[in-house]
């Protein structure tokens, strides 16, 4: 069994350096226009695509072999969950990719899975029994599509991105050139989330805390990087670690605060250096990769994703988890913090189809808007997860 | 009202804006454009042609997508705020609202609670919002789909070259068509599944039509499903309750009327165990401490066959066992009854034995059961014990000395007994509380020794009775079916004409156009007809 749970990880990593080798192989392949515009992939696209699928195979096999060895599918936890939602993303750019051939996608659509499987390994990834709520056949059917129709959706952002670093005139400082700049500095962020905790994880730090939590009893907690803030009441038991500046309020996780504040610091350097070293806005910088590609193309892509998700995440997010909610909860909808914000995407996504439609949003304003959906998405992922605590929250 | 006749001699109802049979522009603005704006086919539509009554001026509110747009926008706005700080049904229930937003929370949470928004999703305007999303959702999709309707229908092979030249797709070329071209464009054509018609030398191929109804049957799913919502306040559509019920316990179902009880027979939670359960799951134990692995409830459904007779006593008959869990709840009629809470160890009955201080002999064991006291246990040979008082949530002494209960639950269970013995027929009055005893009225020769506690679980069952769910899940379905058939097919149109020596082409699709493009393309590859050029790039 357990041999089973250690094929399972090596795959995983084997599925991440075939990811990295793939947005290598596609960075070389970019100047070939997409088959749409009359030309075939070239070799490099061929190769970057081929290595891509063979990454998925590898990530499947993670996720069976998991799956065979916990005894229910490896989505009941936010480590499993959240590399699934990569490896789904990774799926909906192969499906995008057969129909469009467009190379870029997967420049950019590759690393947005990396950094998210990366992300995902922060949290625990023992294996974990299903507590009572989890125990029924909805969790697979819900979980998985809900994911599928995310990413699907994430595809969308993904050629919207590419479109606004595309058009975007990076010539003058304007609205539009920070508002993008502010997408690249979150996702630099991320980076500098992953490379903190990795950091830490590899120099065993461990900072073990006193403190009085919410309600008002005596508890511990253990910081794995070193506390900028401790918790309420805080008192420090082990030796020779560093002792946080302030406490927080009872009220307040002072831990994840505390991973907050560590991966938005490391987020300003990493970006800062990036800006001061090339001269350039990062968005400028990856400009001159985008350049061959046709706009409409992209727009296409973008509201095709939209379309095939938009369906794939109703289903997967609102009508199996409302079936299961009325079996596991007793109820079909209750107003919880994870339902509203799965509505608050439903119905963000149906604005941008009428606005579509009726408004002619297309382009530019298009591919804002399929910013702000992931963005929408990406909250419900992480903020609503670990901040509002709700019926969803994963242990973790 | 005046109709609107076409130079090509057919009759559009008013407000047309491109004939719906040849597709010539109609209204002066239409005839200035550089393409035609395609979207419902330029066919009259009310709400683009009334505007003077009330019912004008209301239905033209309702039927602009824009404003549509902004119902959505607003009510997905005002769902985020309900979601900053945790909602009235999920605070705990032993702390006023009014009390607890502010402690908890600060300030911040004062002013939460008294613009409502710790119980946004059941507020007037709430629903006010959703009623607006009900409303635009029927007038936008009638003032849309009879006219899309009928244009789709009465829409003519040989389109007139002023629609033709003002679509997005369109090639102009001199010359006439050619048999042998047309032969394979037929026959590529088929093979992409378009239906041909032909006219005059005219040809429309066309495929998908029917994606063009997708918005609206999906609309009417949104209907259906809002609909069933409402519904809900119906009463008799909706139960919702609650039931804690003790091992060994028979108790009448709230919500139907007397006719059901059920009966627990056992409570039962288990843990993950290390060494029990598979070991992969080991690491997780040791990291979080305990799992639960399942809550259980053993019932027994029965129904009352005198329900109904006035006066008569209930006349239990069984109707099944069956196990109830979390995601497997007991069903029945229409009915479900789910595990969903519990309380474990509850004080049951307590055990003392009468016994002599000195020589420690025992008289007799009396069992006191907590929820059904005698007033008087006879041990035989003279030995009996009173209870003169029974104080099940014990919470010390008024001024004057009488034992105080707090509640009456079985929390803190106290008694007064009277120990009566041969040697003092009068009795003697010993106080028991848990791990203490206290002799009032003296010291005293015996004692009740305490032996032993019986304890049971409470089981906490919902019970629900939801009718509108076959509606919910109708209209679900056909939301679904119409999103699907909107969204995985488009509405694809292919024109040739000839006319005056010239080849007209011309295409349309609802969306996709690189699909179209490309669909185009390979139809027309080695002929002679003009490819469509797209005038609409960037
Ligand atoms: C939550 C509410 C709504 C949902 C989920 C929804 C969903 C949809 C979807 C999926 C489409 C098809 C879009 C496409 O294929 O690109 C559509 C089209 C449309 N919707 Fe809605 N809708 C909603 C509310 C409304 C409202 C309130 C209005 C009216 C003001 C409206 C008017 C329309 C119109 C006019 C179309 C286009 C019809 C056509 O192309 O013939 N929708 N809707």
């Amino acid at each position: 069994m357990s041999d089973l749970a250690g094929v399972s990880s090596t795959l995983l990593y084997a599925a991440f350096l075939l990811y990295l080798v793939a947005t290598i192989l596609f960075g070389g392949s970019i100047r070939q226009k997409g088959l749409r515009e009359g030309k075939g992939l070239n070799r490099w696209g061929k190769l970057a695509i081929t290595v891509t699928v063979i990454g998925f195979v590898a990530q499947l096999g993670y996720f069976f072999t998991r799956w065979a060895a916990a005894g229910h599918a490896p989505v009941s936890n936010l480590f499993e969950f959240t590399t699934f939602f990569g490896m789904m993303i990774v799926g909906a750019f192969i499906l995008m990719f057969f129909i469009y051939k467009t190379a870029v996608l997967g420049l950019f659509a590759l690393p947005v899975a990396i950094i998210i499987i990366a992300y995902a390994s922060m949290f625990p990834r023992e294996i974990s029994p299903l507590i009572p709520a989890l125990q029924s056949q909805w969790l697979h059917i819900h979980v998985t599509t809900a994911a599928l129709g995310q990413a699907i959706l994430a595809i969308s952002f993904i050629a919207g991105i590419i479109y606004l670093v595309k058009n975007i005139d990076q010539s003058i400082s304007t609205k539009k050139t920070k508002w993008l700049e502010t997408v690249m500095f979150f996702i630099v962020t991320v980076v500098g989330f992953i490379i903190v905790t990795t950091g830490f994880a590899l120099a065993d730090y461990s900072a073990t805390f006193d403190y009085v939590n919410k309600e008002e009893a005596a508890a511990v907690m253990e910081y794995n990087v070193p506390a900028l803030v401790g918790p309420n009441e805080g008192v420090l038991v082990t030796d020779g670690k560093m002792s946080p500046f302030v406490d927080m309020p009872a009220l307040i996780n002072a831990k994840k605060l505390n991973t907050v504040l560590w991966s938005l610091g490391a987020g300003i350097i990493l970006y800062l250096a990036i800006r001061l070293i090339t001269r350039k806005r990062v968005a400028a910088l990856l400009q001159p990769l985008v350049r061959n590609v046709s706009s409409d193309l992209l727009d296409e892509i973008s509201y095709r994703s939209v379309l095939i998700g938009f369906p794939v995440f109703t289903l997967g997010a609102l009508i199996f988890a409302m079936i299961w909610a009325q079996i596991a909860w007793t109820r079909f909808w209750g107003w919880d913090p994870k339902e509203v914000w799965a509505l608050i995407t439903f119905l963000f996504y149906a604005a941008f189809l009428h606005l579509r439609l009726s408004k002619g949003w297309h382009g530019e304003k298009s591919a804002w808007l399929a910013v702000i959906g992931f963005g929408i998405i990406m909250f419900n992922l992480v903020a609503v997860n670990l901040v509002i605590a709700g019926l969803h929250s994963y242990a973790g | 009202m005046g109709k609107v006749k076409c130079e090509c001699g057919h009759v559009n109802p008013h407000g047309t804006i491109l004939c719906e049979s040849c597709g010539r522009s109609l209204t002066d603005e239409a005839k200035k454009e550089n393409l035609v704006d395609m979207r419902y086919e330029g066919s009259a539509r009310r709400s683009q042609t009334y505007n003077k009554t009330i019912i004008d001026k209301v239905w033209n509110f309702f039927s602009s997508v824009k404003v549509g747009i902004w119902i959505i926008v607003l009510i997905l706005v005002a769902a985020s705020f309900g979601t900053i700080l945790p909602q009235e049904f999920y605070i705990p229930s032993n702390v006023g609202p009014e009390v607890y937003y502010e402690d908890v929370y600060g300030w911040f949470g004062k002013i939460y609670y008294m613009i409502g928004f710790h119980d946004l999703y059941n507020s007037i305007w709430f629903s006010a919002l959703i009623a607006a999303l009900g409303v635009s959702l029927v007038i936008c999709s009638l003032d849309r789909v009879i006219p899309l309707y009928r244009a789709l229908k009465t829409q003519r092979v040989d389109r007139h070259e002023s629609f033709m030249k003002k679509q997005r797709l369109f090639a102009e070329q001199p010359g006439s068509l050619q048999e042998a071209d047309m032969e394979k464009v037929r026959a590529e054509l088929k093979k992409k599944h378009y239906k041909i018609r032909e006219k005059n030398g005219s040809l429309l191929a066309e495929k998908n039509r029917f994606s063009r109804w997708g918005p609206y049957v999906n609309h009417i799913g949104l209907i259906l499903f809002l609909f069933g919502a409402m519904l809900r306040s119906v009463q008799g559509m909706y139960v919702d309750e609650l039931l804690w019920i003790r091992e060994g316990e028979t108790m009448q179902i709230p919500g139907t009327d007397g006719e059901y009880y059920v009966k627990n027979d056992q409570f039962t939670l288990e843990n993950y165990e290390e060494g029990e359960d598979s070991e992969v799951f080991n690491e997780a134990i040791n990291r979080v401490g305990t799992v639960a692995k399942n809550y259980q409830t053993d019932a027994i459904l029965y129904r009352d066959e005198n329900n109904g007779l006035p006066g008569a006593k209930p006349e239990l008959s069984e109707v099944k066992h069956d196990d109830i869990r979390v995601n497997e709840p007991m069903k029945f009629d229409n009915f479900a009854v789910y595990q969903t809470s519990f309380r474990q160890d509850e004080m049951k009955a307590m055990h003392f034995a009468l016994t002599n201080k000195e020589t420690g002999r025992e008289f007799g064991e009396v069992v006191v059961d907590l929820f059904d006291q005698q007033a008087m246990y006879d041990l035989g040979n003279g030995y009996k014990v009173e209870l003169l008082g029974y104080y099940p949530d014990f919470d010390g002494f008024t001024e004057e000395g009488e034992p105080i209960s707090k509640s009456p639950l079985p929390n803190k269970p106290a008694f007064l007994f009277n120990m009566i013995s041969p040697e003092k027929p009068d009795g003697e009055v010993s106080f028991v509380e848990i791990q203490n005893t206290m002799e009032p009225l003296g010291e005293t020769t015996y004692k009740m020794a305490f032996k032993n506690l019986e304890t049971r679980d409470v089981s906490a069952l919902t019970i629900r009775k939801d009718l509108t769910l076959p509606i919910l899940s109708i209209g679900g379905i056909i939301f679904m079916i119409g999103v699907i058939q909107g969204a995985y097919w488009n509405h694809r149109r292919i024109w040739i004409r000839e006319k005056d020596g010239s080849i007209y082409m011309a295409g349309h699709t609802n969306k996709n156009w690189h699909g179209l493009k490309r669909e185009i393309h390979t139809i027309l590859e080695g002929t002679a007809l003009p490819e469509p050029e797209d005038r609409q790039t960037d």
